[in-house]
């Protein structure tokens, strides 16, 4: 069944009969960065005001494959549950060479985690969570649907921003402003930032259909990638399953062609019949898309900051665009409370575009390197792929060099300002495990937390909520052996101790607060 | 002969340099990169057995699609 877009009603805002008290944060764009951003804060206590220049959710799935450390951030915002109720739980990504299956990969092989290695959900279930979430916390969040942003200025101590409304326009101030508005961002644009990187030429044609029988050979939904399949000569195709019977087929379509013509209904049924044959379907939603890999040089311009596709936008091979972009608010929740309320100093923040440039430089070296493997741009560049492709049948070696994407995964910030000392885990993002009844990350998460495990407790440190675990569960030992781990309200393991020593202990916090000079 | 994975974390940066090096070379240069390198790839595995049972697998057709 088709998902049936309610449009979220319109209010008129305050601002345009009177002038509003300045707002702590004001935050550009409903997406999910954007909604994840307002939960994540209100969860801190923070108010802020969300304004979008529409009224509905994403037209479209857009966005589908959510990874583990996503489910776990979500799960701190109060809707992981849902998500992975709703959403479709796979692992297993299997590789093709025309018919042939050459290599199969599993993200999760062990047992011991709340969330699978990924979900598929479509953009707009994710979005109506968040704001239903959202919903939930009137007091602190303020939605404005309809409320276009025009124009904003930096007046050094706070942001002036101009509003339209079908009611007329209004100004509004913010200690913060954060743009979640997309790759398009019209705060970037008007900035006049450079968004420097990769172009690739390839157009790719995003299909969703609605199919009661499932092309899987298994009850288990897997991802399917194609090089050269039978049914698309010479290119490439992807295969997802989403909730409510739907698929995503991605097919690669070349350089050369004409976007407009392609996204047709006389276009695109033939090119899915040749994949599904008979089976009956309905065409839920389409488009045709180029991309590129490009980043912000700094996501942080005295107060306005910048998230999500704002800063950054990768090529959807390894789904690290809406993944990558939950971890900026993950990383930037925090800290923004913890500037607001003064518990840290406003430098505080330069570490949120230090670790998430770092993040997102990451991404896309992945995602453009997938990109060029699968899309050859010289003659020589396709010998050596299909070489791999050829030797991949035999040769293990040859398995790992195929690139179909290298599916999202949090980076390690280790190394970064804000970690203390030199242990492997240290700068990672918290491994999770089952604790008693429930699990690690309903526990470690939100509030710094110094997770203890084996029979020495900490001392009490102001500031740090302790998880003393004497008896730990077998993953629990086998993920983090034993000894003192402090863990930013992000997740994030910001120093690990062999003993409980309350001056470490201390320095190690402030400097995780960036009060460290 | 069955090659496993020596490569580890890095093959894609590894593969990725490759590529960057035939970045910008006609088909004749490139052609000319990979016999050099392939001397040169010899020269480090070096022991003639090994390299000859390489030479045997390399020639085996590929099922090419």
């Amino acid at each position: 069944m088709a998902y049936d877009y309610t449009p979220f009603p319109y209010v008129a805002p305050p601002g345009l009969t009177e002038p509003e008290a300045r707002h702590p944060v004001v935050i550009v764009g409903a997406g999910p960065i954007g909604l994840a951003m307002a939960i994540d804060l209100a969860q801190h206590g923070v108010r802020s005001v969300v304004l979008d220049d529409n009224n509905v959710v994403s037209v479209g799935s857009r966005a589908i494959c959510w990874a583990k450390r996503t489910l776990e951030i979500f799960d701190r915002l109060g809707v992981g549950d849902r998500m992975l109720a709703k959403g479709v739980t796979w692992k297993v990504g299997r590789l093709f060479h025309g018919d042939k299956p050459v290599y199969s990969f599993d993200l999760l092989p062990e047992e011991g985690h709340k969330y699978p290695a990924f979900i598929n959900l479509q953009q707009y279930y994710v979005e109506q969570y968040l704001v239903e979430r959202a919903q939930e916390l009137p007091e602190l969040i303020d939605l404005r649907f309809l409320n276009k942003v025009t124009g904003h200025t930096d007046k050094g101590d706070h942001v002036l921003i101009d509003v339209e409304t079908p009611d007329g326009t209004y100004q509004l101030e913010a200690d913060y402003y954060i743009a979640a508005e997309g790759a398009g961002s019209p705060t970037r644009k008007r900035m006049n930032l450079p968004f420097e990187g990769q172009t690739f030429e390839e157009h790719f044609l995003i299909v969703d259909v609605e199919m009661q029988k499932s092309p899987f050979e298994s009850d288990s939904p897997e991802r399917w990638f194609w090089f050269a399949p039978p049914f698309h000569h010479g290119q490439s195709a992807l295969l997802h399953k989403q909730p409510d019977n739907i698929y995503r087929i991605d097919l690669q379509l070349g350089p050369d062609t004409d976007p407009k013509a392609e996204a047709t209904e006389e276009k695109v049924i033939p090119r899915i019949k040749a994949i599904v044959g008979d089976t009956p379907f309905r065409l839920d939603w389409m488009s045709v898309y180029k991309f590129r890999c490009a980043k912000l040089d700094r996501f942080v311009h005295n107060r306005v900051l910048f998230v999500g596709d704002s800063a950054h936008v990768v090529s959807p091979f390894g789904a690290r665009g809406g993944n990558g972009g939950i971890q900026d608010a993950d990383n930037l929740g925090w800290k923004l409370a913890a500037v607001l309320s003064g518990d840290a100093p406003a430098t505080l923040l330069d570490s949120y575009n230090e670790e998430r440039s770092h993040g997102s430089a990451e991404n896309i070296l992945n995602s453009s390197r997938a990109t060029n493997f699968m899309t050859p741009k010289s003659p020589i560049e396709a010998l050596f792929r299909n070489a791999v492709l050829d030797l991949a049948e035999t040769h293990p070696f040859a398995r790992k060099l195929i690139n179909s994407g290298r599916l999202s995964q949090p980076c390690s910030l280790h190394g970064k300002a804000l970690q203390t000392g030199e242990h492997p885990m240290v700068g990672q993002s918290l491994i999770d495990a089952p604790v008693g009844d429930g699990w690690l990350v309903e526990q470690a998460q939100g509030a710094f937390t110094l997770l203890s495990l084996g029979a020495d407790a900490a001392p009490d440190v102001e500031g740090i909520r302790p998880l003393h675990i004497a008896e730990p569960s077998p993953e629990l030992s086998r993920r983090y052996g034993t000894g003192h781990y402090l863990i930013r309200p992000d997740g994030h393991i910001c120093a690990r101790f062999d003993s409980a020593d309350r001056e470490h202990i201390t320095a190690a916090l402030a400097r995780a607060k960036g009060q460290a000079r | 002969m069955i090659l496993q994975d020596n490569l580890g974390p890095n093959g894609d940066t590894i593969y990725n340099a490759l590529m960057h090096a035939h970045e910008g070379l006609t088909e004749a240069e490139s052609h000319a990169l990979n016999a050099r390198l392939v001397l040169m790839l010899i020269n480090e595995v070096a022991d003639p057995d090994r390299i000859a049972a390489l030479l045997q697998e390399a020639r085996r057709p590929a099922s090419s699609v």
